[in-house]
């Protein structure tokens, strides 16, 4: 016996444990599969009610899909009122099944009863795939015109989902709005306005067409300002701010960009933001959209303070939400208004302390678009007020936000440093490498500040060693290591440290619980570094050797291994200063390529393209770190891996037997620690005296067994091993050095000529690979792209960007310009360097984006790149 | 556009979800579990937008229930809230002065009347007065009075 939704309902509140309830929702469910498979149509719909009951608790009712489905093609208005119901709430676009349906969704269309007409319609807006949308565009159509206003509103929403999923459709509906707006029915007004909206979304050049509505739009919108009260349509005396919002809306869009568009609607708009009553929300929903409307558009400049003005008002608002979508407008007005904005600063750093957190994260998007040189130090004390405060979630976002307005706008280096410091030591765990590495390369490209920052870093280190990021206390021991010997006399504006005080805190930085096993690597190099910046200093030095001296039995490999080769560089009195010479300046790590996030080289774009993952993410208006000057290209120099370049290439000797001979291991951490750099192309002075070492050593050696650790370095780690091999090569190797190294490269497969040819090839745009092997190593590729364009006009604001799985790195050089000249008449070309760590398993596979506007029209393509020719 | 409308109990309990872009069952209860869990912690002085994934929620209470939306973050949050105060006060005048159990016995009718609303996460009608008459004349149809006499003796009640 069937039961009633209502007493269904009933019982499963009745329920005192999940166990009753699932217990009572299982009995149901037999009970109506039952009556499913007896196919009795009198209670179909009454058990798809039921069933949608429990759905919403959660359990799984696929199994009654295909009942929907029949109460649909019934012929009662009750089953396919529940039918219709069932379908849109347990089916969506993706699922096959609503293929079966289309049929019956066709002849509804056109039912006579316009309530089930409604609810096809209905069905196809909600949950209608591209393929039931574009076959029944054509009954939209005509739908379109139909003398009923319910079936007409209804009718324009299909055609939105319509041209949402079809694009490409958006010329059938072009010349069928313009009767729209001659109707009187606010419903179909409404969805006619969003209907036009979404044509201009879907196809940018129904725009000008569209322009010649402004008038008939601006006097719509004028009936309902100056309208009286209207019973039907009034809330808190507004007439139908719904409609006034989607013209406002569509205005935006119609006027951007276009001065007579604009010109025609000046007046109504000021009428909206001065006679619209802002007291409650509805009014503000209209002011905020108009403000929205006369800063996009080429309004006039009275109108333009206006606007900013009510944004003032809004923020000085106590409502909050009204704060919030103040905070979020500013920002968007940010680009052609700074002084504007600046005058709110006060109120905008005031929301930093509010208690809710999305106005929290609304104001300080602001802030770090505001932040210039004269005012940098003011917000930045804000900033660093509100980090201690700020969710763990936000934390690194805010970090390095900090780090970056302090970097771009800091008025001297030694404020800069103090900052940094002060801000990574107050935000724990939440720094990341590359913050680590701008500073480190910040310091030892100024020699005047190494010795005040040691000792400030060696003072916040000593103070708090378990509460900052181990990034820090990198970066603090690597000082300490380096300039150890410029803060034996108190530097200007710092305290001195003795070796005594600056072995202290490596001693303890080396036993604490919380280091990590890299930060105890650095440690070891920062020793061996102390050996010889105390030079003379005989305890010092015996506390080096006997520090260093545990580690030749560590578990750890690496440090093991290191132990041993410090150990044995002790007796290398000659060497040693030259080896443990001081790091050459290095330039700041270019930002990391994140593989899954695009490389973005935006030719001849004002913006260097800070979009990575904490760049000026929102702010993104603004090149908020055009200070950070271009980097050399092909200079990427990653200084902790070079530091720690021994770390990278592991060889991979069994942890039990001892490590061979240390003269044998010493030329891949020696290159390293000199400066590793001279393989990336900086070469200092340290660079030639490793190098010089080097060979010293090498050429005391029996040469077929030092080609061992090198040959396993070139495959353990393909890049780590290009580096050491390239310092040994830039520093002019003896014949007999040379000759061992294609033994030593092994290449896994035959190395492959330069090979050319099209990548991607769409519309106008032709993309040539030219595609060469770097020289030596197989898994480093260098491309050379060119791009052409054989339609008769230029391809214009064009910008390139590629993406590759993870196992591959990539570096992109600026494009030689962003304008493709038309008819294949010229070029523009762009570099591209691929690291492939899984060469000869794994193909070069890349996707690439390509943006450009022809004639105006804003295109974006994206495809995948033709396969690159075996060997690659 | 709205990609979603959600009921919520104060308890957390889900009295109406309506999807209006596709998501599989697994991201349904993923994005009705987060999304609940951050609008039933929020003050009620705060404002009534959250920053959600590359979306923003809409919510708003009502007595024991939290009406919420989720839209593109360009929307116009303000007349967000608009909308869902209109399918509110909808409600209120179906009902006669709405409550939590109206809707949980008649879950159905709360859906019919959202779909009389709002369409593909669009607003159809701004008129409440249409909105309560077309879904009147429909339930009439329901229970037979309407235009389909033809079958009395067939009942229509769910």
């Amino acid at each position: 016996m069937s039961i009633r939704l209502r007493e269904l309902i009933r019982n499963v509140r009745a329920c005192k444990t999940q166990a009753d309830e699932r217990a009572c929702i299982h009995k149901e469910c037999a009970a109506i599969r039952t009556a499913f498979k007896e196919e009795s149509n009198e209670l179909r719909h009454r058990n798809v009610a039921k069933l949608l009951f429990i759905h919403m608790l959660g359990y799984p009712t696929h199994w009654g899909q295909m009942e929907c489905l029949k109460l649909v093609a019934g012929t009662k208005f009750p089953e396919k009122r529940v039918g219709y119901l069932g379908l849109m709430i347990l089916l969506d676009e993706r699922q096959e099944v609503l293929m079966l349906v289309e049929n019956s969704l066709k002849m509804d269309l056109h039912n006579a009863n316009q309530y089930i007409s409604g609810l096809a319609m209905c069905s196809l807006a909600n949950i209608a795939s591209a393929e039931i949308c574009r076959d029944l565009s054509p009954e939209i159509e005509t739908l379109l015109a139909n003398s009923n206003p319910y079936i007409r509103k209804k009718a324009c929403i299909c055609a939105i989902r319509i041209l949402k999923k079809n694009p490409e459709l958006a010329e059938n509906f072009v010349d069928k709005v313009a009767s729209i707006l001659a109707d009187r029915n606010h419903g179909v007004l409404l969805t006619g306005a969003k209907l036009m909206f979404e044509l201009t979304q879907a196809e940018p050049s129904s725009i000008e067409v569209l322009r010649k509505q402004v008038p008939t739009l601006v006097r719509v919108l004028k009936n309902l300002v100056l309208s009286g009260y209207a019973p039907e349509h009034d809330i808190n005396g507004i007439t139908d701010p719904f409609l006034q919002v989607a013209l406002l809306k569509l205005l935006r869009v119609l006027g951007r960009g276009c001065a007579d568009a604009s010109d025609q609607m000046n007046d109504i708009l000021a009428q909206v933001a001065t006679n619209t009553e802002s007291s409650k929300n509805v009014g503000n929903s209209i002011l905020y959209e108009c403000v929205l409307t006369i800063v996009a558009i080429e309004a006039e400049s009275g109108l333009r303070v206006l606007a900013i003005n009510i944004l003032g008002r809004f923020l000085a608002n106590r409502d909050n939400n009204i704060k919030y979508v103040a905070l979020h407008t500013l920002l968007k007005v940010v680009d052609s208004d700074v002084n504007a904005v600046q005058r709110h600063r006060g109120t905008i750093v005031e929301c930093l302390k509010d208690a809710d957190v999305s106005l929290r994260r609304r104001a300080l998007e602001l802030i770090y678009v505001l932040v210039n040189e004269t005012n940098v130090e003011a917000l930045v004390g804000e900033l660093l007020a509100y980090l201690p405060v700020v969710e763990s979630e936000f934390k690194e976002d805010l970090v390095s936000k900090i780090c970056s307005v302090v970097e771009a706008y800091a008025p001297e280096k030694q404020w800069r440093v103090d900052t940094i410091i002060k801000t990574l030591t107050m935000s724990g765990a939440f720094v990341n490498d590359e913050l680590a590495s701008s500073l480190t390369s910040l310091i030892s490209k100024s020699p005047e500040i190494q010795g005040y920052t040691t000792s400030k870093l060696h003072a916040a280190l000593s103070a708090d060693l378990h509460n900052v990021a181990q990034t820090l206390v990198q970066v603090g021991v690597w000082c300490v290591g380096e300039y150890a010997d410029q803060v034996r006399e108190a530097p200007p504006g710092a305290a001195a440290v003795t070796s005594a005080q600056a072995l202290d805190l490596l001693d303890r930085v080396l036993h604490s619980v919380t280091t990590a096993l890299t930060t105890k690597e650095y440690v070891l190099n920062a020793l061996v570094k102390l050996s010889t910046r105390y030079q003379g200093d005989v305890a010092a030095q015996a506390r080096v050797r006997q520090l260093i001296a545990p580690y030749r039995s560590s578990i750890a490999l690496e440090l093991q291994q290191r132990a041993h080769e410090y150990h044995a560089l002790f007796a290398w009195d000659s060497i040693r200063a030259g080896v443990l010479e001081r790091m050459p300046p290095m330039e700041k790590k270019a930002k990391a390529v994140d593989p899954l996030a695009v490389a973005r080289a935006a030719g001849g774009a004002p913006s260097n393209g800070t979009s990575g993952t904490n760049g000026a993410a929102g702010g993104g208006a603004r090149p908020a770190a055009s200070a950070a000057a271009p980097a050399p290209p092909a200079a990427e120099v990653d200084l902790l891996a070079d530091i720690l370049g021994g770390m990278d290439v592991v060889p991979s000797t069994p942890s039990g037997a001892p490590p061979t001979s240390a003269a044998m291991r010493l030329p891949t951490s020696a290159a390293a620690l000199g400066g590793g750099g001279g393989g990336v192309g900086v070469g200092g002075g340290g660079g030639s005296g490793a190098a010089d070492m080097l060979m010293d050593l090498l050429g005391g050696d029996a040469s077929p067994q030092m080609a061992q650790p090198v040959a396993i370095a070139a495959q353990g780690n393909p890049m780590g091993g290009a580096g050491a091999m390239g310092a040994m090569a830039a520093s002019g190797m003896p014949p007999m050095m040379g000759a061992m190294q294609p033994q030593s490269m092994q290449a896994p497969t035959a190395a492959a000529g330069p090979a050319e040819w099209v990548a991607y090839e769409k519309g106008p745009l032709k993309v040539r690979f030219a595609a060469s092997k770097e020289g030596g190593n197989p898994a480093v590729t260098n491309v050379a792209i060119t791009f052409t364009n054989s339609a008769p006009s230029p391809l214009t604001d064009f910008v390139f960007q590629a993406a590759v799985p993870k196992f591959m790195k990539m570096q992109m050089q600026p494009a030689s310009g962003s304008v493709v000249p038309a008819g294949n008449s010229g070029a523009v070309t762009q570099l591209l360097k691929l690291a492939n760590s899984a060469h000869g398993q794994k193909p070069i596979a890349m996707r690439i984006k390509v943006e450009y506007a022809l004639q105006g029209n804003k295109l974006s393509e994206t495809g995948e790149v033709a396969s690159f020719p075996d060997g690659y | 556009m709205i990609h979603f409308v959600m009921l919520i109990s104060r308890q957390g309990k889900v009295r109406l979800t309506k999807w209006y872009s596709p998501y599989n069952s697994k991201e349904k209860t993923r994005t009705t579990r987060e999304v609940s869990a951050m609008v039933l912690a929020r003050q009620q002085k705060q404002c009534n937008f959250l920053e959600w994934h590359d979306l923003k929620v809409i919510y708003k209470r009502y007595a024991s229930l939290y009406f919420i939306a989720c839209v593109d973050p360009d929307d116009n949050e303000l007349i967000v809230l608009e909308t869902i105060h209109h399918f509110v006060e909808v409600l209120d005048r179906y009902f006669g002065n709405v409550c939590e159990l109206d809707l949980i016995f008649n879950f159905h009718k709360a859906y019919h009347i959202l779909d009389e609303l709002m369409m593909a996460g669009e607003l159809q009608e701004p008129s409440k007065k249409t909105i309560l008459r077309v879904t009147a004349a429909q339930d009439a149809l329901m229970e037979g009075n309407g235009d389909s006499k033809a079958v009395p003796e067939l009942k229509y009640e769910i």
